[in-house]
């Protein structure tokens, strides 16, 4: 099956650069090679109408027959061995403590602004960073209790942190429906590997979600806050409610009384304790934030304020999602925790320092250009790809405004074998696992790969062209 | 439950059965159409006419069709989708329903409708229309009897069933008086209430729309007029008769508030009860004195009046049931010992 692939010049997460297999995937090769292609086609059709059944959708937006897609899903797995995965862990574990210690601290007494280890404008000037709730307590002082780091491998192999994504990452569902089909579809390939299995994640995040209840005594009333079934995430939302077992809630079903948070039902008001939100602060309480947004609950952040009501992820996380903070979180993890950085940042540039820029002016064509605060590959400039027109434009919207915009060198990406129109070609990954804060850290083993099914392309949004593959950890 | 839910589930079912009912109306005379060859197109408009009539929906028809043809009719019913009624839309809105409510469904209960809907989408459908149209909608009526069957066989029975079981009946009772109410409509010649023929092929193509031809066989009458209309009206355990579907909606009403049957809290108990009263000792010649098709439009505007009341008090003003109304007693003389399930 594998005959004729390349692995170019790229790193390979499948095989070394001499066209050998690598060892830990030396028993994923033979059980391929078994199948044949004619079997792989017939069982990858298998998993693709699995997921059409299924529902397994993304809505597309600026679509006006409001049509849903197929995540596309590629039947390769991506392998981790068990040394490789609990590098991560222990680099995951070390930065989302660092990181809710932070959130704690820039909400609180500020102590790393005063110790001047972060300049305290870049706080201040954070379009996240929400001031007015300075001072307010949240639930066991967690703050991001679902962090969806984005991981990528350079051309040695080495993983980096590419970013945080501390305020309503997705995808988790994807994770647990990608090992789903392909177990249904392709049950052999699991036969005496020993995948560690991924299920755990709802349990886990259940778990998490009833320890930060406010309630003292009873089981706690948790709920999923949708934005409703025309978001993109829209499966997710559903899937993860049911597997919790919790109600799934939009805006209009939430009302406030007394600061306390009530769910209309059938049978008259049920107070609400933990509410596990899908929703952007932004749109969380027009009373508070956006007054046009008709997606939230009027007076929920008075609820929240008074303690009676507990939200996963706080208000506010979004601070450290924006990507000048990001350049922080190595210093971060020095100054809270004593420790050096288990996972390195990619090598970042600030527009808004002096001689940083001075070199991204220079470099615009070899960097990565990102705004601050926009995600799913929004609001990007990849030099090598792209105009000299674009690299203008974006010089001149980096000098307009320094503090938004940072710059990084091109990672190459690590490559998989991915079936593209008849053959293995490489394609270009990253790895979001998916880490739960609550008594403790949990990850679950692996994370979301997300794959570019464009030629060359670097990016793995699924909004950009992007699908995904199961993840293994091996025991 | 949520009050959200409590409204979707009962949509997303009453859609499912509306699509049902449809199938089985359209097929149905469709078939019967097939046993007179040599109609003129002047009386195939009598024959389709009276079907488009009983819909409630000839004013959306006539705006969107000049003529009242088997195509058109069929087309209008079947997959037009600027009419909400149609098959199509139905079995949109019911998987769109769903959807808002994927967590609350089994696995298999989506898969189904979802599989409905993508057959309904599909190029597949399209071809089977045309060439085969008997299997078309032989393929909506299984998927909708698949999705009844797990639906019964997957849901829990607590507020999400009663609420589907709302849903179901309440489009059941209304469907079975628009078919019953095509007799309104019978062309010239046909239209006795007691006449054996032709109205008997009139009469069968009612039956065999609300599928009870096997279970009006069986209790070995005539087709007349009067009979098939006494059976469908006021049969006691024939699954679609207006009055074993009132009282099943009258049943889930009562597991919803927690009272007791016979007595009311709301107004679409006290509505139901009354019209359950009706059925329950109505008579067949209080219908004929009354004229059918008044006795059948006042049904459907009770079952209208129900459905709202349903609304107002679970989904509109939850908040009100926070304060406990007083139930007004009533002492019963029909209650059941034993709470049918069907």
């Amino acid at each position: 099956m594998f005959e004729g692939y390349i692995a170019d010049k790229f790193y390979d997460e499948m095989f070394s650069p001499d066209g050998k297999v690598r060892e830990h995937c030396e028993a994923l090769d033979r059980k391929f090679q078994q199948l044949g292609n004619k079997e792989f086609l017939s069982r990858k059709a298998t998993s693709e109408l699995y997921f059409m059944r299924q529902g397994i959708t993304f809505n597309v937006y600026h679509d006006n027959r409001g049509s849903e897609r197929i995540f596309p899903f590629d039947p390769v797995p991506r392998v981790i061995p068990a040394g490789e995965w609990e590098h991560l862990e222990a680099g995951l574990t070390q930065r989302i403590l660092a990181l809710n210690l932070f959130l704690h601290d820039v909400y609180h007494d500020q102590n790393i602004l005063t110790d001047e280890v972060i300049p305290r404008h870049y706080i201040e000037n954070a379009k996240h960073f929400r001031k007015e709730f300075r001072g307010v307590d949240v639930p066991k002082d967690i703050y991001i209790h679902i962090c969806g780091s984005d991981l990528i491998r350079g051309g040695d192999g080495t993983y980096y942190v590419l970013e945080d994504n501390g305020r309503c990452p997705s995808g988790a569902s994807y994770l647990l429906e990608n090992r789903n089909a392909l177990k249904r579809a392709f049950p052999s390939l699991f036969d005496s590997v020993g995948v560690r299995p991924v299920d755990s994640y709802p349990r886990d995040l259940l778990n998490m979600l009833h320890h930060i209840s406010p309630r003292r005594e009873g089981e706690p009333v948790c709920v999923l806050l949708t934005p409703g079934c025309y978001n993109s995430a829209y499966f997710e939302h559903c899937y993860l409610a049911r597997k919790m077992g919790i109600e799934i809630v939009e805006g209009r079903d939430l009302v406030v009384i007394d600061r306390f948070v009530y769910m209309r039902t059938t049978k008259g008001l049920v107070r609400v304790d933990v509410i596990y939100r899908r929703i952007d602060d932004d749109f969380i309480d027009p009373v508070v934030f956006r007054k046009d947004s008709v997606l939230g609950v009027p007076g929920l952040m008075n609820a929240y304020k008074a303690g009676n009501v507990a939200l996963a992820n706080a208000v506010g996380t979004g601070v450290a999602d924006d990507k000048v903070i990001y350049y922080f979180v190595p210093r971060m993890i020095e100054y809270y925790l004593g420790q050096k950085p288990i996972l390195p940042n990619v090598p970042t540039y600030l527009a808004s320092e002096e001689a940083d820029f001075k070199y991204i002016m220079a470099h615009l064509p070899e960097l990565v250009v990102k705004a601050a605060n926009e995600s799913g590959g929004y609001g990007m400039l990849m030099g090598p790809q792209a105009s000299s027109d674009e690299i203008e434009k974006f010089r001149e919207l980096i000098k307009a405004d320094p503090r938004n915009y940072i710059a990084q060198p091109v990672v190459s990406l690590s490559q998989s074998p991915t079936w593209c129109d008849g053959a293995m070609e490489g394609r270009h990954l990253d790895l979001r696992p998916y880490i739960i804060y609550g008594e403790d850290v949990k990850i679950v083993p692996g994370g979301l790969t997300r794959v570019a099914l464009t030629k060359g392309s670097l990016i793995v949004n699924s909004s950009q062209g992007g699908g995904s593959k199961d993840t293994w950890v091996l025991k | 439950m949520l009050s959200r839910v409590a409204n979707t589930l009962y949509w997303m079912v009453r859609y499912v059965e509306r699509a049902d009912n449809l199938a089985r109306l359209i097929d149905v005379n469709e078939q019967v159409l097939l046993d007179f060859e040599s109609l003129d197109s002047e009386r195939l408009r009598g024959f389709w006419k009276p079907i488009i009539l009983s819909t409630g929906d000839e004013e959306r028809f006539h705006e969107l069709y000049d003529d009242v043809g088997s195509y058109q009719v069929i087309h209008f019913l079947t997959n037009d989708t600027r009419n909400p009624n149609s098959i199509v839309s139905c079995i949109g809105f019911a998987r769109e329903n769903a959807r808002t409510v994927r967590d609350q469904l089994s696995d298999d209960l989506w898969e189904e409708l979802n599989g409905l809907y993508l057959f309904t989408k599909s190029e597949e459908s399209t071809y089977l229309l045309e060439s085969n149209p008997p299997r078309y909608y032989e393929r909506v009526r299984r998927a909708a009897m698949t999705f009844l069957g797990i639906s019964a066989s997957t849901t829990a029975r607590d507020g999400r069933w009663d609420f589907m079981s709302l849903g179901r009946h309440l489009e059941r009772a209304d469907k079975t008086t628009r078919f019953l109410d095509i007799s309104t409509y019978f062309p010239k010649g046909a239209e006795g209430l007691e006449r054996a023929s032709p109205g008997v092929l009139h009469w069968s193509a009612i039956l065999s729309s609300c599928g009870a031809m096997g279970a009006f066989r069986a209790t070995r009458q005539e087709i007349t007029g009067r009979t098939v209309m006494t059976f469908l009206l006021f049969s006691p355990d024939f699954p679609r008769s207006v009055r074993y579907c009132i009282d099943q909606v009258d049943a889930a009403l009562h597991r919803i508030s927690g009272t007791s049957r016979g007595t009311y809290s709301n107004e679409s108990e006290r509505e139901c009860g009354m019209m359950l009263a009706k059925l329950n000792f109505g008579k067949p010649e209080d219908v004929l004195e009354e004229g059918l098709h008044f006795f059948l439009d006042e049904i459907q505007s009770k079952l209208n009046k129900i459905a709202g009341e349903i609304f107002e008090t679970y989904v509109l003003m939850p908040e009100r049931i926070v304060t406990k109304l007083p139930v007004v007693p009533f002492l019963s003389t029909n209650q059941p010992a034993q709470e049918q399930e069907q």
